[in-house]
């Protein structure tokens, strides 16, 4: 994951998933499926983007991501 | 070990559930009403003489062999097409009936050869069996009279006789052994549902005749030998039993082709295939094949097969043949250096759809257990995981609503984004048995499939542009809902209420009308209405769906709308419903159902779950990482990035048949070691560093996991060529990283599996040979499996409903893409080709071709057979184009089963936007004509003729 891009077009085609059920149930399921499906190196890439400002993410996928770094925890980088 | 002999009870079986009871040769028989008297005496262990009639098949009474005496009824009728009635006294023989008899077969042995000794057939004969029956001894005829049997009759050539047929690779057809009973006809019809013989002319003059008196390649035939499994003499033979003689013993397994999961008897000599036939009992199949699984065996021992484990340094240099020991221990040094140097992370592996349960559960413990992470995938990935997704979601199960047999009381058949004629034939026969019943049918797909029309069936198509299915699925909810055919009752009771209100409300909307939506999904708002209308108030709908639903941005969305669809209209939970995926791979249930995703366990449990790792960590004997691990598409991008570095691939061919191909080249090309295990040097083996021999599912024991949920044994009938099972292979390259898994048969696995999960606690090899086959859920609650699911109640409690958004894909066209690419397959080939290829099955499909509609050809300057070039965003490449309209104009389709033609090098990145399933079925190309292979075709073609080079053996000192 050279290119954070990826990883928010990735997180973005989640959040588009979840935007028509309302913000309210959008931003835990964004959340919720990040957290289940993505790999920890794929996490930390884009906890780090967000940490750089998260440029390009969406508004809900900004905000789940934001309530997500908070809540979990990951083993350290190799 | 015997030959498994099927008792051929003559007619089909009634389902009628009334009993009549009657007296046959003095026994009392008690059989349902409908069955005949043929069959009601073979029931009571009496077998009345016949030849044309034969259980697969209707009753037709032209032999006249089976004539029977009935107490108080004149004459002798055909005790074939008699119905049993109470208190009949029937007799089976007598003076009378043995006369008539021996009559007919004169008959017939008049106009037949007499090279029994010779003929392929001997000794499996029903000619020859009824001769003996009814004691022939003489034929007052003789064979000096017009006949079919010899060229030449009194020095003149003899107009009657027809030479042998032997276009079809795999079977003869040889005149002048027809006895004329139309079996085969009938087997064409009522089982296959081809309808490709017909009986030509008149008396004596009728012949069978492929198409209008074709050769048997050259009609519409299929080759998928129900015809000669019917046929009762020789005249339609499989040639290997010429070649080779009659089997003397039978194995039951199960085909490693499609996700039907066919039944087979593996017939054989010794350690040699004989022949491969469907088998009665199997379930799925119930005695039918298709021309995969029943003669494109040849493979096995196919020439470019490699027997020997190989290494190399680096993929320039020639394969070196090792010991096993030595590839072991070169594999376990470099995988385990890898994690020394780039972390614990940096390597996985894909588990194999084509493998049995026990190898692929053996993968993922490997790299659960001994990697040490949870980097495990399937190429499940790349084709149903969005079902898995989407049905867990709103049912709350990762799998098929019901078993085949559930198709026998649909009234409506659905079928969105799949060809079963091609890719499932043998369910697809089902289907169309079912539907010239009465059965209506609704086809989905951008393609005028096999299935839209074909002898006897009309179905009502909705053609929609690639990736629009959200759209249409959603407005067919519109429709149910707006119209009120919805089932509220239904959804009241078995669904969350408050959910269906939201979702009810956001597909009332009129932007998710047909009307509203047609322009982008290109589809007739009145068909689409007629469509929801039928689906909704047709009696039992069942809905069918493929890859065409799965492999887009929007899959796991798609997957959604069907089961809410399934649900609003009150079709789940009894037979004859339900939502059903057709898998594509013969294990591909099964490896999913395994824990070969990377964010779950056996079972479909997550790893983040506690007391789920405990569980296993306890009976593993290892700590387990809770973090889900790398998805394939995830994995690339790590190897590009350098955080992912080795691989152990078992039995997939990731470079052929995975998206952008030069992104997979890029990923695999970073990687410091790729173990490819497999029967063949594969497309990703040109990448590999180490290549572990793989062996053929008649090779080894374990199980396979059918569509249907269905578990059915896989039985070894040969030593394994390679000298290993894959299971053996994947636990000594264990053993040589340090993880130790002690097995010494596949079903000591299964022991284990069944601890562990509770889907499956019921299941063992012992069960599986008493019932032959059982369907997890199958525990103490189930304990012979469970046929249909969400009976009474769904699994996850309330069903529910979650609203679909259409959302287009960024694979947009444009000026310089101006047309949409769609993939499918042909029923002939096998996904990326590595068996089917190797076998006689070419000549149906000896390259891929592009499919182009008469509107766009013409306006590119393309003609019939003409090289083109087709370019996408990704890459170019060439192959021929096919003019037909099937496909819409602006829509162009090719098959991917040959790597020369490199499809996947136009596909691109795009994927479900849950699972990350690649978008195969929507890419935006231009075409344009040509004269040859592109660049890439030709540099692929080097370096994969370069890496194939296998070193010459040192000779010995």
């Amino acid at each position: 994951m050279s290119s954070p891009d990826r990883l928010v077009y990735m997180a973005n085609q989640i959040g588009m998933f979840f935007k028509s059920q309302g913000h309210d149930k959008a931003v835990p399921g964004i959340a919720d499926h990040i957290k289940k499906f993505w790999d920890p190196r794929m996490k930390r890439a884009i906890f780090a983007h967000l940490d750089a400002g998260g440029a390009g993410l969406e508004p809900n996928v900004l905000e789940a991501l934001t309530s997500l770094k908070q809540t979990i925890s990951l083993p350290a980088a190799p | 070990m015997s030959l498994i002999e099927e008792i051929d009870y003559g007619t089909p079986r009634s389902k009628s559930e009334t009993m009549v009871t009657l007296t046959i040769d003095g026994n009392q028989v008690t059989v349902p009403e409908g069955t005949s008297i043929m069959r009601a005496a073979m029931d009571a262990g009496h077998q009345i003489p016949k030849l044309c009639a034969t259980d697969m098949v209707d009753a037709f009474g032209s032999c006249r062999l089976c004539v029977v005496e009935i107490e108080g009824r004149a004459g002798t009728p055909a005790s074939c097409t008699t119905p049993v009635m109470p208190g009949l006294v029937v007799h089976t023989q007598s003076e009378r009936l043995k006369k008539l008899r021996k009559g007919v077969m004169e008959l017939y042995i008049s106009d037949h050869p007499l090279d029994c000794l010779t003929c392929g057939a001997n000794g499996d004969c029903e000619l020859q069996d009824m001769a003996g029956a009814v004691g022939l001894r003489d034929v007052r005829y003789g064979y000096e009279g017009e006949n079919h049997v010899f060229a030449k009759s009194n020095g003149e050539v003899n107009a009657a006789w027809m030479p042998k047929d032997e276009s079809n690779p795999y079977f003869t057809y040889d005149p002048s052994k027809c006895i004329v009973c139309s079996r085969c006809v009938r087997a064409c019809e009522e089982v296959q549902g081809t309808f490709a013989l017909t009986i030509s002319g008149r008396g004596f003059d009728s012949r069978v005749s492929p198409g209008m008196s074709e050769s048997f390649l050259g009609s519409e035939c299929v080759s998928c030998g129900a015809c000669v499994q019917a046929c009762p003499t020789a005249t339609l033979t499989e040639k290997s039993v010429i070649e080779i003689g009659q089997p003397e013993h039978s194995v039951v397994t199960t085909c490693a082709y499609c996700g039907v999961g066919c039944a087979f008897k593996a017939e054989m000599r010794g350690e040699e295939v004989v022949r491969m036939v469907p088998y009665k009992d199997g379930k799925a199949n119930r005695g039918h094949s298709c021309v995969k699984g029943r003669f494109a065996w040849g493979y096995t021992n196919h020439k470019e097969r490699i027997l020997n484990p190989m290494i190399r340094e680096r993929i320039e240099d020639p394969w070196r043949e090792v010991s096993w020991d030595e590839a072991f221990s070169f594999a376990a040094t470099k995988m385990r250096g890898i994690q020394k140097k780039y972390g614990r992370d940096a390597i996985g592996g894909i588990t194999s759809s084509r493998c049995t349960n026990e190898e692929t559960y053996l993968v993922q413990k490997l790299i659960r257990g001994g990697f040490g992470n949870n980097n495990v995938d399937t190429c499940a990935r790349v084709c149903h995981s969005p079902t898995g997704y989407g049905l867990s979601q709103t049912f709350g199960t990762s799998a098929g609503t019901q078993d085949f047999d559930s198709v026998e009381d649909t009234d409506v058949a659905v079928i969105i984004g799949a060809n079963p004629a091609s890719a499932h034939p043998v369910f697809a026969s089902r289907l169309k048995k079912r539907l010239r019943q009465g059965a209506k049918l609704i086809v989905i797909d951008p393609r005028r499939t096999e299935m839209v029309e074909s002898p006897h069936v009309k179905a009502l198509h909705l053609p929609l542009m690639p990736g629009t299915n959200v759209a249409v699925v959603t407005a067919l909810a519109h429709v149910i809902v707006t119209e009120g055919l919805a089932n509220e009752a239904f959804v009241r009771e078995r669904c969350d209420w408050a959910e269906f209100e939201e979702w009810a409300a956001f597909v009332a909307q009129p932007k998710h009308s047909p009307e509203a939506t047609a322009i982008l999904t290109g589809v007739d708002p009145q068909v689409l209405r007629e469509a929801a209308r039928i689906y909704a108030t047709g009696g039992n709908g069942a809905i069918y769906y493929g890859l065409g639903v799965t492999e887009h941005s929007q899959g796991s969305t798609t997957v959604i709308a069907i089961a809410n669809l399934a649900m609003v209209t009150g079709n789940i939970g009894r037979p004859g419903v339900g939502v059903n995926p057709l898998r594509g791979q013969n294990n591909v249930q099964g490896s999913c159902d395994m824990g070969s995703f990377p964010h779950e366990l056996p079972g479909y449990r997550h790893i983040s779950g506690d007391a789920v790792r405990d569980q296993f960590e306890a009976l593993w004997n290892v700590k387990l990482n809770p973090e889900p691990g790398l998805r394939i598409p995830n994995m690339f991008d790590a190897a590009i990035e350098g955080t992912f570095m080795g691989i152990y691939v078992q039995g997939e061919d990731i470079l052929q048949s995975d998206p952008n191909t030069k992104h997979v080249v890029a990923a695999l090309s970073s990687m410091e070691c790729v173990i490819v295990h497999d029967l063949f040097l594969n497309e990703t083996a040109n990448y590999a560093h180490v290549f572990l021999p793989g062996s053929s599912f008649l090779e080894k024991d374990g199980t396979f996991t059918n569509a249907e949920r269905r578990i059915q044994r896989v039985r070894k009938v040969m030593s394994p060529k390679n000298g290993m099972a894959d299971w053996e292979v994947t636990i000594a390259l264990a053993k040589a990283m340090g993880f130790e898994m002690n097995y010494s048969h596949p079903s000591e696995i299964m022991d284990e599996i069944a601890a562990l999960t509770p889907t499956f606690t019921g299941v063992s090899y012992a069960k599986l040979d008493e019932l032959g086959s059982v369907q997890w859920p199958c525990n103490e609650k189930a304990p012979e499996g469970t046929p249909v699911m969400h009976i009474g109640g769904f699994v996850r409690g309330k069903g529910k409903f979650i609203v679909t958004e259409y959302v287009a894909t960024d694979e947009r066209t444009g000026p310089r893409f101006p047309l949409l690419l769609t993939t499918g397959r042909i029923l002939s080939q096998y996904n990326v080709g590595a068996q089917t290829r190797r076998t006689e099955n070419v000549v149906w499909h000896a390259e891929d071709r592009l499919e182009i509609h008469p509107h766009d050809a013409e306006q590119r300057g393309v003609r019939d057979g003409d090289w083109v070039r087709l370019a996408s965003r990704a890459g170019e490449t060439t192959l021929r184009a096919e003019i037909t309209d099937r496909v819409s104009p602006g829509v162009v389709y090719t098959t991917f089963h040959h790597p020369d033609t490199q499809a996947n090098v136009i596909t691109t990145d795009f994927s479900d936007w849950a699972t990350n399933c690649p978008e195969y079925k929507v890419t935006a190309v231009q075409i344009s004509p040509s004269n040859g292979p592109s660049d890439w075709q030709k540099s692929y073609d080097e370096q994969a003729r370069h890496s194939r080079r296998i070193a010459p053996a040192e000779a010995a000192e």
